[in-house]
């Protein structure tokens, strides 16, 4: 059976690569559950934003899907526990990072029941409105499962002031080897289409464009047919051509509406909503079935593994225990990269846990003889293919002689890190990194100059306290002289005004007495007269 | 005849640069600059004294001054010295040797078990960030804390160390690619 | 188990710089040979001592620097400078012209300005422009191509000759040498002869061919030809030649439709002289050229219009050198001016907007 489809009308982005996918090695076999671990590492990290806080505390029992750590802050994501279990341990474990730093961790032995905390799940969820079924979205932890983990009930939430016209299910899975949102497509096209849906009532989409690579076919029919059967009208898949890197939310936008997201803006500026097909599977799994985030599909696969496959995967499971279900690693297995070759970090060891960011797990094979890194020849092969249209090689001229001022100026935060650039270089400079070098050391700067400026605050304010102090301290002693000087005038007064008063007699007698020693000194050595008034001072 | 023309050339044409340098010096005229203001912006503020100035506002009134040089402050390095250079327009002057790498960021900790509640390091700290109060022990506000080492030498009982400040994944920086040979140098 | 760690891409093309220099190296040939046909061995003994200078003085400049010596000297681009210095030079020069040339192209034009990758001159256009202007006697010693009254040296008569300055008997420098049909023009036209009467003149007439001069056709028609090659494949940047090609033709159309006799047509333009190898192996050297792809049109039209303005009003025969080497100084220019908009951001946004932070200071 063919069905006549509308043609959606499609523009280019700049740039970009025609890439070999080396997709089909890991979607021959259906995806499975992994074997429940016996001990699940949960980060407490695992989106853009604050840490969450852990709620529970080392040796409470926990159910799969309570919640072990809550959101302090708008831009953060609750933590559940993934199965049914004793929390170990909370302490920093090696998590997925490029830097390789430990973070904040919660360590659960799990019982191997698997039992589920109270589950609420709905049938109608329209009976509720888009904000309360934002909160829903919220409290279930769900991030941008793409990788970028930026917490979808904050995305979802786009404002007064953006209208949101069009909503974009990103399905495209643009870097070769990742073949999980293709996996999630075949075989969960209903809970997607239903996740889509729920995300379009929330947001007031007027329809919704689900964009799939035309390399994943059997994806596109299983959409299509899911479509049909419901006969939805405005939901709508649109099949765009294998170009990476076209699953970037700013290329897809582009290549679909002819639109650009402004550079120091949002999509939801330009009305539109990019979320990727997995998100909208788990807000599905949140809304109908009551479960939060605490588990996603993973690739596990690359030359460097024996069976590569797609793997239904609790979070915090280990890495290692993935490879091993997927036949253990060849014996050439050089690198472990999270992500794909083109934008994943490489890892230096498997014991790591999974995230709800991490989409594929690749390993690759000693490399053949790569050419020695050269200086940049000016070919500009890399602004050719750049999707954001920047200079690459003046890029990495600033960033390599640490000009940040001048790196900003050609737009270094408009970088996506694709790597197209780096990929094409003929003199094999690792031209992304040098931009992450600059973008790490700009917040760097940032974030210092913040803290200069409150540690300038702090200092002037001591200074003002210290003076403040010593003015205190030297009014105090001026008053304090004033006061004697007061009292000496005082008294000086009344003893002048005493001579014709009656005074103190004690002091009259004691007067009288020096008087009389006086005289008797004069009498002995004839002393001038007016010095018989000068130790009247002194008697005080 | 033919030397009249050219000095009168000559003339007029000094005259004319005159004026257009009359006119120059009040069409674009430097207000009053608070350079001051703005050297002192790109100071570390860790009011450590490492430059032989009181402060960082001092050492910024000592550059504009033109009294110091702009390679005096070891907590800002190298970045604060080229940031300087920029500003001011001069040219780059290599760090003395000992600073000559990226400094390490540090704040102190107390050592809660020696402190005797002296309060002489409260009196040190330039920023406030010591907390405690006579005979009670003493702890540092690490967030608030520059570095600039000042409360170590009153202490007697020596319970102030340096740390280095952590570095955690939010924080932590890429590295710049190794093989440098091949990159455009500074 | 332990990994090794490296910064993404993890996956990258295979292309290198010294696959890009060897390409086009190699793209040179046919057009060298054409040219060892009709000018005989002095082309190829021109090569081979320029190669070996250019090698010595890259590996004791790269030991005098402190760089690694192997891969940069492997990576072709001090070949390449070679191979178009000696191309350019006269193919009697004495061994010492050849060997300043490229010496002074590499330790000077490139080396001293900080290696592959950071010269803003072309090395080869300095090299030839230094020899040119310092020995203009030698630099003329063209040998003219394969024609009745000539005949060409042997290779070991061409050796002596290039290194000991020596004919042989009975060889007197009028008989192995001549003017370029370019220089016989440029000459000719000042004497008040019209293009006509020059390309029919009984002593010079023969060395026109059919369109750009008896054998110089050839050489340019396969430089054209292999130029074009690289330039679909995509190893130079297509633009550059195509600016120059465009500007050439527009201008010499519309001087020769003015008076054509006193200009000379396109076609002689475009087949005479450098002109193909200029277009497609000298100007395409990225180093030195624009980045941009407007800057590219640009920086190609420039060095047209310049080609043609000093081959009709010039002092020199050709300009091709000097006119590569005038728009080599307004790279940074063109690259300033002709930035592309970036992803997100207004045209008017840019390039102005970070002067007010220089005016400040």
């Amino acid at each position: 059976m063919t069905v006549k489809h509308r043609t959606h009308h499609l523009w280019h982005f700049h740039g970009g690569l025609k890439l070999e996918g080396h997709k089909a090695m890991s979607t021959a076999e259906p995806v499975v559950k992994a074997i429940l671990p016996k001990r699940l590492v949960v980060p407490l990290q695992q989106h853009i934003g604050d840490i969450a806080s852990p709620v529970v505390n080392v040796g409470d029992k926990v159910l799969k899907g309570q919640i072990i750590a809550e959101n302090n802050s708008y831009v953060s994501a609750p933590v559940h526990a993934p199965s049914s279990g004793t929390v170990t341990d909370i302490d920093n474990f090696p998590t997925p990072h490029p830097s390789g730093i430990s973070s904040l961790c919660m360590v659960i032995e799990t019982d191997g029941e698997d039992r589920w905390a109270e589950r609420e799940a709905l049938t109608d969820p329209r009976q509720l409105s888009p904000v309360e079924l934002r909160q829903k979205v919220r409290r279930a932890g769900i991030v941008g499962l793409g990788g970028a983990t930026f917490p979808t009930s904050v995305k979802l939430n786009p404002g007064p002031d953006s209208a949101i016209e069009t909503l974009i299910i990103n399905g495209v899975e643009c870097e070769p080897y990742i073949s999980c949102d293709d996996m999630l497509m075949r075989e969960q096209a209903k809970a997607l289409i239903l996740g889509c849906e729920l995300i379009q009532y929330m947001v007031s989409a007027h329809h919704c464009l689900i964009a799939i690579e035309d390399n994943k076919p059997e994806a596109i029919h299983q959409v299509r047919q899911e479509i049909e059967a419901r006969s939805l009208h405005n939901i709508e898949v649109v099949v765009v051509p294998t170009v990476y890197p076209s699953g970037g939310e700013k290329q897809l936008i582009k290549i679909l509406t002819h639109k650009e997201v402004p550079s120091d803006g949002l999509p939801s500026d330009i009305g539109i909503l990019v979320q990727n097909v997995g998100t909208a599977v788990a807000v599905h799994n949140a809304i109908y079935l009551g479960e939060p985030l605490i588990s996603r599909y993973v690739t596990i696969t690359g030359e460097g593994v024996q069976q590569p496959r797609n793997l239904e995967v609790l979070i915090g499971t280990q890495m290692s225990e993935l490879i091993e279900q997927s036949g253990g690693y060849h014996e050439n297995a050089a690198k472990l990269i999270m992500g794909g070759p083109m934008m994943g970090f490489t890892l230096s060891t498997d014991h790591l846990p999974i995230t709800k960011g991490c989409n594929c797990l690749l390993v690759e094979n000693t490399p053949e003889q790569t050419p020695e890194t050269m200086p940049c020849i000016r070919c500009g092969a890399c602004a050719t293919v750049c999707p954001a249209q920047l200079l690459p090689q003046q890029l990495y001229w600033h960033a390599s002689s640490k000009n940040f001022e001048q790196v900003q100026d050609y737009h270094l935060f408009d970088c996506i890190e694709c790597g197209c650039c780096s990929y094409v270089c003929p003199s094999q400079i690792p031209l992304v990194q040098y931009y992450r070098f600059a973008k790490t050391e700009i917040w760097n700067q940032e974030r210092e100059r913040i803290k200069s400026d409150h540690a300038r605050v702090r200092h002037d304010f001591r200074q003002a306290r210290l003076d403040r102090e010593k003015k205190e301290r030297e009014e105090k002693l001026r008053k304090k002289k004033e006061m004697l000087e007061k009292k000496k005038q005082a008294e000086a007064k009344a003893a002048a005004e005493g001579k014709s008063d009656a005074v103190d007699p004690k002091k009259a007698a004691i007067e009288a007495a020096m008087k009389r020693v006086q005289e008797k000194k004069a009498a002995q050595q004839k002393p001038p007269s007016d010095s018989a008034e000068k130790p009247s001072g002194d008697s005080e | 005849m033919s030397i009249l023309i050219a000095v009168i050339t000559l003339a007029i044409i000094a005259g004319l640069f005159g004026l257009l340098l009359g006119y120059a010096a009040i069409k674009f005229r430097v207000e009053g600059d608070p350079v001051v203001d703005k050297i002192d912006a790109l100071l570390p503020q860790t009011q450590c004294g490492q430059c032989s100035y009181p402060g960082c506002r001092p050492y910024a009134e000592a550059i504009a001054s033109g009294e110091a040089n702009i390679n005096q402050c070891p907590p800002g390095g190298e970045t604060t010295m080229l940031a300087l250079s920029d500003l001011l327009g001069v040219e780059p002057v290599p760090l003395d040797e000992e600073h000559d790498r990226e400094p390490v960021k540090t704040v102190v900790y107390i050592d809660e078990q020696t402190c005797i509640g002296c309060t002489l390091c409260i009196q040190a700290c330039p920023v406030d960030a010591i907390l405690g109060a006579a005979k009670q022990m003493h702890t540092i506000i690490e967030d608030e804390c520059t570095g600039c080492d000042l409360c170590i030498p009153p202490c007697p009982v020596d319970c102030i160390h340096v740390k280095p400040v952590s570095v955690d994944q939010n924080t932590w920086r890429w590295p710049l690619p190794e093989n440098q040979h091949t990159a455009p140098q500074a | 188990m332990q990994f090794k760690t490296a910064t993404s891409p993890h996956q990258t093309h295979t292309s290198s710089v010294s696959s890009v220099m060897y390409k086009v190296l190699l793209a040179l040939i046919p057009g060298t040979i054409a040219m060892i046909v009709f000018f005989g061995w002095g082309v190829l003994v021109n090569i081979l001592l320029a190669c070996v200078v250019a090698l010595t003085s890259e590996a004791l400049m790269l030991w005098v620097r402190k760089r690694p010596i192997k891969p940069y000297l492997m990576d072709g681009s001090a070949l390449l400078t070679a191979c178009l210095l000696a191309l350019a030079l006269p193919q009697l020069a004495p061994w010492w012209l050849t060997t300043v040339g490229t010496a002074f192209a590499i330790i000077v034009a490139k080396h001293l300005y900080g290696g592959l990758g950071f010269n803003p001159f072309n090395p080869a256009m300095v090299g030839y422009v230094v020899v040119l202007i310092s020995f203009p006697r030698e630099m003329t010693q063209w040998v003219p191509p394969l024609l009745e009254d000539y005949t060409l040296l042997t290779f070991s008569e061409t050796l002596r000759v290039i290194f000991t300055g020596e004919l042989p008997l009975n060889y007197t420098w009028d008989a192995v040498t001549m003017a370029t049909p370019l220089d016989t023009i440029k000459t000719q036209l000042g004497l008040e002869l019209s293009v006509g009467e020059i390309e029919n003149h009984k002593q010079y007439g023969s060395m026109f061919g059919e369109i750009g001069g008896f054998g110089w056709e050839w050489v340019n028609g396969l430089f054209l030809a292999t130029g074009l090659l690289l330039a679909i494949k995509g190893i130079i940047d297509w633009r550059i030649p195509a600016g120059l090609i465009i500007t050439l033709l527009l201008l010499s159309n519309t001087f020769a439709l003015y008076d054509y006799a006193s200009y000379t047509p396109p076609t002689f333009h475009l087949f005479s002289g450098g002109i193909m190898l200029g277009a497609f192996f000298i100007a395409t050297d990225p180093v030195t050229a624009a980045t941009s792809s407007k800057g590219r049109w640009l920086f190609g039209a420039g060095i047209g219009a310049f080609i043609f303005i000093i081959r009709t009003w010039g002092g020199y025969p050709d300009g091709i050198a000097f006119a590569i080497l005038l728009m080599n100084m307004a790279v940074p220019l063109l690259d300033y001016y002709t930035m592309p908009r970036a992803y997100g951001h207004r045209w008017t946004e840019f390039p102005h907007h970070h002067k007010e932070q220089d005016d400040e200071i």
